[in-house]
C-alpha cells in the first residue's frame, strides 16, 4: 500500500503523533498502551484508522491539542508517542521523510 | 427561538414519541437522571430545568459530584432530577462512571433507580456523542435524547433527521439549545408524558469501542447527519490564547487582572456592607435598653458576624471570575498551559482546575480532584490544595495588609496592598509546589501519568448559570457566618464575660478567653502573637475568618482599643514582625474543619487529613517563627 511504503522510509522506525506539527494531519495506525489506557483514547475518538490534524500546543509544544473526529484533545508527547502513525493519502501536506529527519527526538 | 429552516421538524412536533408497548398516559416519572458527556451542555440543561444551585462549567470531568433539583412541570406536578457525572462511557471504571452506572443500575442505596433518562449529546460533535446511547438505549430506561447545542448546530451549518433518529434509535429526540432555551418545552413534554422503553433498530457490542463508534457513524447517516462547520472562533481565540508567546502573557494577565479587580473593586461593596452593620449596630444601641442582651447582641453578634459578612462581595467577586473562566472554556487551556509546569512538580495539568478553585475554597477544590484519574496525583493534589490562598484567608489578608501596608501605587498600576496581597497568594503557591515536589518524590511516588483533557468549544457564559453560582455561594458564606461563626462568637463572648466580678463582667483579661489566651501566649510569644491573638488563633480552628470576629469582639470589650476601629485595634496590637508572622501563618496553617472533614472523607480515613493538619500546622509555626525574627 501507498501509505505503509511511505512510512516505512524512515529506517523502520514508525512514525507517531509526536512527528505531527501544526497543521499536519495522519491517520492512526495503532495505539501502543496497555488495554484500559487504550480503550479511554479511543472512547474520546482516537480509533485505528481515524484521522488525526495536529492543532495547536502548550508553550514548548507539550501538550499539543489534537483535532480527532470532532473533538479537540490534549495529550502529552509521551502519550501522544504511543499512537503510531501512517501518512493520510488524501493529503501530503510537506515531505513525510524530511520532516522527520528534522524532529528532534529528546526526552 | 426564530425559525430554524434547516432541521427538520423544529417546535413542539419535534420530540417524536414512538408508539411503545402499552400506550401508557401514566404519571410523570417521580425520578429522572440526566446522562452525557463531559461538554455537553449537561448542567446547563439541568440549571434550565430546575434553577436550583448546580455547577456549570465548561471542563471536562467538573461535574464530579452528584447534583440533584427538582424541575416542576408545567402542569404543576414536580419530577426529582438527578444530574449525574459527565461520562464517555458506561464501563464503570473512573469513579465518575461508577457513580453513574450504580445510579443508573439501581445500584446505589441512596439514590433511588431513576424511572427515566435524559441523554444529552452534542449535536455538534454526534459521531462521537452518539457512542454513549448504545449503553444507555441497552439499559432498557425509557430514555428521551437531548440534541444540545442546536443553536451552534444551526449557525454552523450542521443538519440533522430527527424523525430518522428516533427511529433508528427507538427513542424520542428532541433537538434543544439549553444554553438559549430553546426546545425546554419538549423536555418537560417527555417527563409528562408517556414512557416507553427504548426500541432501538440495532445495538452494537458494548465492550467493543471501535464496534461502538462505527454504530454511531451508520445512525448517524442514517439521520442524515452533517456535522457543522469547525467553530471559527474557537480557533481565532486557540491562536491568541495558546499562542507560544501571547498565551503564557495572556494567562498571566487575566491572573493579574482578577486579583487586582477584587482588591480594588470590591472596596466600595463593602464599604456598604460595613455602614449597613453600623448603622444597624447603633439602631440596636440605641433602641434596646443597656443589659447583658443588648451587649451580647451588639459587642458578640454584630461585631463578630459583621466583620465577616462584610468580605461577601470580595469573595462573591473571586467566585464571579472563577465562574467566567471556567464556563467559557478558557479554563481548559489554562490547564494546557500549565500542564508542563505542573509536570515540573511531579502533577498534572489536570490538577490545575482544583488548585484554582483552591484559591476560591479548598471543599470543592478537594471534590474536582476526582477528575484525576491517577490516584497518586489525587492525593497530592488534594494534600497541597489548602495552600491556595481561600477566599477565607482573604478576609484576614486584607485586614492586616491594610492595617499595616500604605495604599501607593507601583509603577503606576499595581497599588502596594495589592502587590501585598499577591506576594502571599505566590507564597502559598510556592509552598504547595515545594510541598507537591517533596510527596511526589517520596511517598507519592509515580511514573508520568498520561495527560488527555478535551479543549471546549469557547462559549459566552450565561447569566443565569453565573448568577445561580454566586447565590449558591453567597448562600454558602451567609450559613457559615451565621452558624460556625455566630456559634463561636457567641461562645467567645461568655467566655469573655464569665467569671463575674461582684455582678460585673470582668476585665477581659480576667475572663475565662483571657485566661485561656494567657495559657497559650508563651507557645506564641516567639511568633511576635499576644494572648489576644491567640485567642483568635483558637477560634479560627473553626474556620481562618473567625479571627476577625473574635478580634472585633475582643477590641471591642478591651478598654485599651475599645473606641478604635478593627484596623486601628490591629495596629495598636501587632508589631509589623507580628503583623508579617501571622500572615505567614495563616498562609501556611490549616485552619478549617470543613477541609479537614473533606479530606477525610475523599481520602477515605484519618490518615492523610492527621498527616496534612499536622505538616501544615509545623510548617504554619516554623514560617512565623522566622518571618518575626527576620522583620523586627
Amino acid at each position: 500500500m501507498l501509505q505503509l511504503s511511505g512510512n516505512n522510509q524512515s529506517d523502520g522506525v514508525s512514525a507517531t503523533l509526536v512527528d505531527l506539527r501544526r497543521g499536519d494531519a495522519a491517520i492512526l495506525d495503532r495505539i501502543d498502551l496497555p488495554g484500559e489506557e487504550a480503550r479511554r483514547l479511543m472512547e474520546l475518538g482516537f480509533l485505528p484508522g481515524v484521522r488525526i490534524t495536529a492543532g495547536f500546543s502548550a508553550p514548548g509544544g507539550d501538550p499539543r491539542v489534537f483535532q480527532v473526529d470532532g473533538s479537540e484533545i490534549a495529550l502529552r508527547r509521551e502519550t501522544a508517542r504511543r499512537l503510531k502513525i501512517r501518512p493520510d493519502g488524501r493529503i501530503a501536506r510537506r515531505d513525510k521523510a524530511s520532516r522527520l529527519a528534522t524532529v528532534p527526538r529528546t526526552r | 427561538m426564530s425559525d430554524c429552516g434547516s432541521c427538520h421538524g423544529c417546535g413542539a412536533a419535534s420530540v417524536l414519541e414512538l408508539p411503545g408497548p402499552g400506550d401508557t398516559r401514566a404519571a410523570a416519572p417521580k425520578s429522572i437522571a440526566l446522562v452525557g458527556p463531559p461538554n455537553s451542555g449537561k448542567s446547563t440543561l439541568f440549571n434550565r430545568l430546575t434553577g436550583l444551585r448546580q455547577k456549570v462549567a465548561n471542563f471536562p470531568g467538573v461535574t464530579v459530584e452528584q447534583h440533584t433539583g427538582v424541575a416542576e412541570l408545567p402542569d404543576g406536578r414536580t419530577v426529582h432530577v438527578i444530574d449525574l457525572p459527565g461520562i464517555y462511557s458506561l464501563s464503570p471504571r473512573s469513579e465518575d462512571e461508577q457513580v453513574a452506572y450504580d445510579v443508573l443500575t439501581g445500584k446505589r442505596t441512596d439514590t433511588p433507580k431513576p424511572e427515566a433518562i435524559l441523554l444529552v449529546l452534542d449535536s455538534t460533535n454526534l459521531g462521537r456523542h452518539l457512542m454513549l446511547a448504545a449503553p444507555i438505549l441497552a439499559l432498557g430506561v425509557p430514555t428521551l435524547i437531548i440534541l444540545n447545542m442546536a443553536d451552534d448546530l444551526r449557525n454552523r451549518n450542521g443538519h440533522v433527521d430527527l424523525a430518522a433518529l428516533s427511529a433508528q434509535l427507538g427513542a424520542p429526540v428532541a433537538l434543544v439549545s439549553a444554553r438559549q432555551g430553546e426546545g425546554i418545552a419538549q423536555v418537560f413534554d417527555f417527563m409528562a408524558g408517556a414512557l416507553a422503553k427504548p426500541t432501538p433498530t440495532e445495538l452494537p457490542v458494548l465492550q467493543d469501542v471501535p464496534k461502538c463508534r462505527e454504530w454511531a457513524g451508520r445512525v448517524g447517516r442514517q439521520a442524515r447527519y452533517r456535522s457543522p462547520a469547525p467553530p471559527k472562533w474557537t480557533h481565532r481565540l486557540d491562536s491568541v490564547f495558546l499562542h507560544p508567546v501571547a498565551g503564557p502573557l495572556v494567562f498571566a494577565v487575566v491572573v493579574l487582572a482578577v486579583f487586582q479587580t477584587i482588591f480594588t473593586a470590591a472596596v466600595p461593596l463593602m464599604d456598604g456592607v460595613r455602614w449597613l452593620f453600623d448603622v444597624s449596630g447603633a439602631w440596636i444601641t440605641a433602641t434596646l435598653p443597656a443589659s447583658v442582651f443588648r451587649s451580647l447582641l451588639t459587642e458578640g453578634v454584630w461585631k463578630g458576624v459583621g466583620s465577616v459578612v462584610v468580605f461577601l462581595p470580595q469573595v462573591l467577586l473571586l467566585f464571579l471570575f472563577i465562574g467566567i473562566l471556567e464556563d467559557s472554556g478558557y479554563l481548559a487551556r489554562a490547564a494546557l498551559i500549565a500542564d508542563r509546569t505542573m509536570a515540573r512538580v511531579g502533577l498534572q495539568g489536570k490538577s490545575f482546575i482544583p488548585l484554582l478553585s483552591a484559591y476560591a475554597c479548598a471543599v470543592p477544590a478537594i471534590l474536582a480532584t476526582r477528575t484525576i484519574e491517577n490516584k497518586r496525583d489525587r492525593i497530592a493534589t488534594i494534600l497541597i490544595a489548602p495552600f491556595m490562598t481561600c477566599s477565607a484567608r482573604l478576609p484576614v489578608y486584607t485586614l492586616i495588609i491594610a492595617a499595616f501596608l500604605p495604599e501607593r501605587r507601583l509603577f503606576g498600576v499595581l497599588s502596594t496592598r495589592a502587590a501585598a496581597l499577591l506576594g502571599l497568594y505566590a507564597l502559598g503557591f510556592l509552598a504547595a509546589v515545594a510541598t507537591a515536589r517533596a510527596l511526589k518524590s517520596s511517598i507519592l511516588k509515580s511514573g508520568r501519568t498520561h495527560f488527555v483533557l478535551e479543549m471546549p468549544s469557547y462559549r459566552w457564559p450565561t447569566l443565569q448559570s453565573l448568577g445561580l453560582r454566586l447565590l449558591d455561594r453567597s448562600k454558602i458564606f451567609l450559613r457559615r457566618a451565621g452558624t460556625v461563626i455566630l456559634l463561636v462568637t457567641v461562645v467567645l463572648w461568655i467566655m469573655a464575660h464569665l467569671p463575674t466580678q461582684g455582678g460585673h463582667a470582668p476585665a477581659i483579661e480576667h475572663s475565662f478567653a483571657g485566661a485561656i489566651g494567657h495559657a497559650i501566649e508563651p507557645a506564641i510569644k516567639p511568633l511576635g502573637f499576644n494572648w489576644k491573638i491567640g485567642i483568635g488563633l483558637i477560634t479560627s480552628l473553626a474556620a481562618r475568618e473567625t479571627i476577625i470576629g473574635t478580634l472585633g469582639a475582643i477590641y471591642g470589650m478591651d478598654p485599651a482599643t475599645r473606641s478604635h476601629d478593627l484596623q486601628s485595634a490591629i495596629q495598636h496590637d501587632l508589631t509589623p514582625g507580628g503583623a508579617v508572622a501571622l500572615l505567614v501563618f495563616f498562609a501556611f496553617a490549616m485552619q478549617c474543619i470543613s477541609t479537614i472533614a473533606v479530606v477525610r472523607r475523599e481520602t477515605g480515613g484519618w490518615k492523610w487529613p492527621v498527616f496534612q493538619f499536622a505538616y501544615m500546622s509545623v510548617l504554619a509555626y516554623s514560617g512565623a517563627f522566622v518571618a518575626a525574627h527576620l522583620i523586627r
